[in-house]
């Protein structure tokens, strides 16, 4: 189509398949579908990290305007989207993972291990939140 | 007899010439941070609302220091590789496709030299 369309030619309706909007919402085409954004939202997270780290390689103002940031309900927020994403997309590559191996492919299986990524992911980060505020003193 | 040619099959390294080379990368790379994970989350823990000193002195120290590299470096690899395949999957127009592919790698470049510059400097800075 992309091909037709850079030489001029007239588009041709053809049929097309099915695609994401014409199936009902199965567990593990949203687990799919997550792990493919919280990986992107990783990408860019990863803009924060860096900048946490220039901050405490730079010095102790610098280091204390990031933590005024990532302490502020907004900052804490992100954080918090962070984590569960971190979390989240590290369960979903250890699924990826046991599918490589070509195990685990029955459909029962197969919804065992995306319901495990979701609950599993968001029962770690509650838990990592609650140690953290717990550590931090409720910073 | 079945009506298959052998052209059906994938020769050598395949057009791209790379073979399974961008799959085998991903997997290292994830089995990799999995590995390192845990101790990253440890080292978050253990610094969440230290004092100044406190963080430097932590991420100063050379155990840590390496096992951040590690991370930052595995990391940004994964990470380019990943927005790749997104990228590939959908932008359809030549141009932007190379652009924002030239782009990812700079990001993944800019980004993991930056933080891996911020932790060699404060452990190469603390005294221990």
């Amino acid at each position: 189509m992309a091909e037709a369309k850079a030489r001029g030619l007239p588009r041709t309706e053809r049929p097309l398949s099915p695609h994401l909007q014409i199936y009902a919402p199965l567990i593990n085409m949203v687990m799919s579908i997550v792990h493919r954004i919280t990986g992107g939202a990783l990408y860019f997270g990863t803009l924060l990290l860096a900048w946490w780290l220039l901050a405490a390689a730079t010095g102790p103002q610098h280091l204390a305007t990031a933590n005024w940031f990532f302490g502020s309900i907004i900052g804490q927020i992100v954080l918090f989207g962070y984590t569960w994403a971190l979390i989240h997309h590290a369960l979903g590559g250890i699924r990826h993972l046991i599918w490589d191996t070509v195990h685990g492919f029955d459909l029962k299986t197969v919804d065992t291990l995306c319901w495990s990524t979701i609950l599993g992911s968001v029962t770690l980060t509650v838990l990592l939140w609650a140690g953290i505020y717990f550590l931090g003193g409720g910073r | 007899m079945a009506m298959r040619t052998p052209l059906k099959n994938v020769r050598r390294l395949g057009s791209a010439k790379e073979g399974t080379d961008h799959f085998w990368r991903q997997r290292l790379t994830s089995v990799a941070l999995l590995l390192l994970l845990p101790f990253m989350l440890w080292i978050a823990l253990a610094i969440v609302g230290a004092e100044y000193e406190t963080v430097v002195r932590t991420l100063g120290n050379p155990v840590v220091s390496i096992l951040l590299v590690l991370f930052i470096l595995t990391g940004v690899v994964h990470m380019r590789l990943g927005m790749q395949v997104i990228i590939e999957d959908y932008v359809h127009t030549e141009g932007a496709k190379v652009a924002l592919l030239m782009l990812n790698t700079f990001f993944a470049a800019v980004v993991g030299l930056a933080s891996i510059y911020a932790v060699l400097k404060l452990s190469f800075g603390v005294a221990i």
